[in-house]
């Protein structure tokens, strides 16, 4: 027993062959939040902070697709969502739809603590954002560059697959892209425990590029995209539609609790059995401080710490497995 | 194979002194949906399309809290959600934050069979609607008169007003009343208390489908999601079953209730019942909450841990029960 922590920033059609000014700032940035992870748990916070503390981290961020890096709509605007759940009590807070909160992590968590509910969304959750005086800044202030040609990029792709276009363009316009690595599928995500067996999860992202406005994912569904309890914290990532009907957080646990596989073998078993080839990656820490990252895309952007000393930072398969 | 079964509710947590007439006009309308499901599956309708309608039924009707009849926001409109799950590969839609949209249910099984996407809200939702040309009303048509009134008095007490968190009967009956002070033509508050609907159903090939529609809770916070649209919390199906939940969306949510239904039947191999009896006696803690579920196998199943349930349900071998009380 002993403290774990393990954290994700999306999982997906990630090259190998990423430039490095691309991979170095996002590598950086998973060793940066790890440390302020490791480092809250250290000092005793409880993992509810800790999750809370490093997913904001990975919002400001703009290099990962949650807060600033959100990626865009249809409409060219962000909506950003998150959730957060705590393991003991099992309750929860969960936002979408925000334009102006810089962290909606945060929000979630209020949503949790300041709310007779569990979930705001749109317009609601952003009066609720005002009336309690968390930081809000004008939607600009998430949009980068990048997400702008990204759009740009993913309505052409869009345009070709409505007018029918034969698959055989279809392929040569996906080499051409987006290969600026990143799929087009990133949340950002963070389970601790601490040596107690306190268990938190939380999970944040601007979905996906080019989505309908309106469109909520799997990353504020509690039991979807996130979930924590008694035995484990989950954090999942990649195809929200894919993870919803598979309800991925919450079914890690459940093989937990009503099969009694361990936590490596229910995670491997969700991601090997329960999904789809190339659509999910999570990350996941139990009571007793293990942890565990997989997924069944090509990479996932990850790093996670236990008390033992174990550390890793990765984002492909590592060569010793 | 055991033939088709089918579920209907109109929500969890009934007031015991619901005047008779208002019992019967319940009882009547849960008849009505289950003849007109039944109607259909002895016409070999799929599972899904049977619970799609059955719910359109529900919330054509004003009497349950969906659609018509919906339950008031804390300024004043309807914000309405539903979602809709086949088992049968396991393809899902949901919708929240509807305030013209007829039939939300139709517009859920639209985001599973026509967008990209399985849960659309609000705006968005709502341009989608029109651009696949759903019917659209005003949303004075959804408001009934009950609901004016009921949402006037849990602004006055500055309450939510939950329709689970009804008196039990005989328990500290005085402190019971002192409790819901707040009445309405001379009667409690809670006799109108409006109510999630929902339709489980597995038809004669064992396909199983959910689908489950609110207006949610009296006096909510404008944009409050319940459990209602959330695969896995208020709906879920699968290959083995098809659940739909009511009651505290907040307990509900937490305990991924309907999933945790399917959940026992494929981790410990529970059977419908058991695993029924099993997520509603240790999945929700303080909550109050009911749920209904067939099996692929034709078993219907219900419980609840509230006073009473709008609920009936029929299997292929005859059987029909329709009932409010334990």
């Amino acid at each position: 027993m002993g403290w774990a922590i393990a954290l994700h920033g999306g999982a997906g059609d990630i090259p190998v062959s990423l430039a490095a000014e691309r991979r170095r700032p996002r590598e950086a940035a998973l060793r940066h939040c790890l440390r302020v992870g490791v480092d809250a748990l250290k000092a005793q916070k409880s993992p509810l902070d800790v999750v809370e503390l490093v997913v904001r981290e990975l919002e400001n961020n703009p290099h990962y697709n949650a807060g600033r890096g959100s990626v865009l709509t249809r409409e060219g605007t962000i909506e950003m969502e998150a959730s957060i759940m705590d393991g003991k009590t099992k309750r929860c807070g969960a936002v979408s739809g925000l334009t102006t909160v810089v962290n909606p992590i945060s929000l979630a968590r209020l949503v949790m603590e300041k709310t007779p509910h569990i979930y705001l969304a749109f317009d609601g959750a952003e009066r609720f954002a005002r009336e309690q005086g968390i930081e809000t800044v004008d939607s600009s202030h998430f949009i980068t560059q990048e997400n702008i040609e990204r759009l740009k990029q993913a309505k052409e792709a869009n345009r070709v697959q409505i007018d029918y276009t034969p698959p055989i363009q279809n392929d040569k316009k996906k080499e051409t892209p987006i290969a600026d690595g990143d799929s087009q599928i990133g949340t950002v995500g963070c389970v601790a425990v601490d040596s107690h067996g306190n268990l938190a999860s939380a999970t944040s992202t601007g979905g996906l590029v080019n989505k309908m406005v309106g469109r909520i994912g799997d990353t504020p569904i509690i039991g979807a995209g996130t979930y924590a309890n008694n035995l484990c914290a989950v954090s999942a990532t990649g195809k929200g539609e894919a993870i919803m009907r598979g309800t991925v957080a919450r079914d890690v646990a459940a093989l937990m609790e009503f099969k009694g596989l361990s936590l490596k073998e229910a995670a491997a078993y969700v991601v090997e059995e329960c999904v789809p080839k190339g659509n999910v990656g999570l990350v996941a820490v139990s009571a007793k401080g293990e942890v565990t990252m997989s997924y069944n895309t090509t990479g996932m952007f990850r790093a996670c710490a236990t008390e033992d000393g174990y550390s890793e930072i990765a984002i492909w398969p590592s060569v010793h497995n | 194979m055991g033939g088709w079964a089918i579920a209907v509710h109109g929500g969890a947590g009934v007031d015991p002194n619901l005047p008779p007439h208002r019992q019967e006009e319940a009882k009547k309308l849960l008849t009505r949906c289950l003849n007109l499901g039944i109607s259909k599956l002895r016409s070999n309708l799929s599972a899904i399309d049977v619970v799609e309608l059955v719910v359109r039924e529900l919330e054509t009707d004003p009497l349950f809290n969906s659609g018509r009849g919906s339950a008031l926001a804390a300024n004043g409109t309807v914000e309405m959600e539903a979602s809709i799950m086949d088992g049968n590969g396991r393809r899902c839609g949901a919708v929240s934050g509807l305030n013209t949209v007829k039939n939300p249910v139709s517009l859920a099984r639209l985001v599973m069979d026509k967008s990209p996407h399985s849960y659309l809200a609000f705006s968005g939702a709502e341009d989608f609607a029109r651009q696949q040309g759903v019917e659209l009303v005003e949303n004075e048509y959804f408001i009934t008169e009950e609901n004016v009134g009921m949402l006037k008095l849990a602004k006055e007490a500055n309450t939510i007003v939950f329709d689970y968190r009804i008196p039990a009967v005989g328990s500290e009956t005085c402190s019971a009343v002192a409790e819901s002070p707040l009445q309405m033509n001379g009667l409690p508050i809670s006799v109108y208390a409006p109510e999630t609907v929902g339709c489980v159903v597995v038809d004669n090939q064992g396909r199983c489908a959910a689908a489950t529609s609110t207006g949610g809770l009296m006096n909510k916070m404008n944009g409050r999601i319940g459990d209602s649209p959330l695969i896995g919390a208020g709906t879920y199906a699968c290959n083995l079953c098809g659940v739909s939940c009511t009651g505290e969306g907040e307990a509900i949510i937490r305990g991924t209730l309907a999933r945790e239904v399917a959940a026992v039947m494929e981790y410990k191999g529970l059977g419908l019942q058991e695993a029924v009896d099993f997520v509603i006696k240790e999945r929700l803690d303080e909550g109050f909450a009911g749920l209904i579920a067939v099996s692929n196998k034709g078993d219907v199943a219900c419980g609840f841990n509230t006073t009473g349930m709008f609920r009936g349900c029929a299997t292929e071998d005859g059987f029909m029960e329709v009932n409010i009380w334990e």
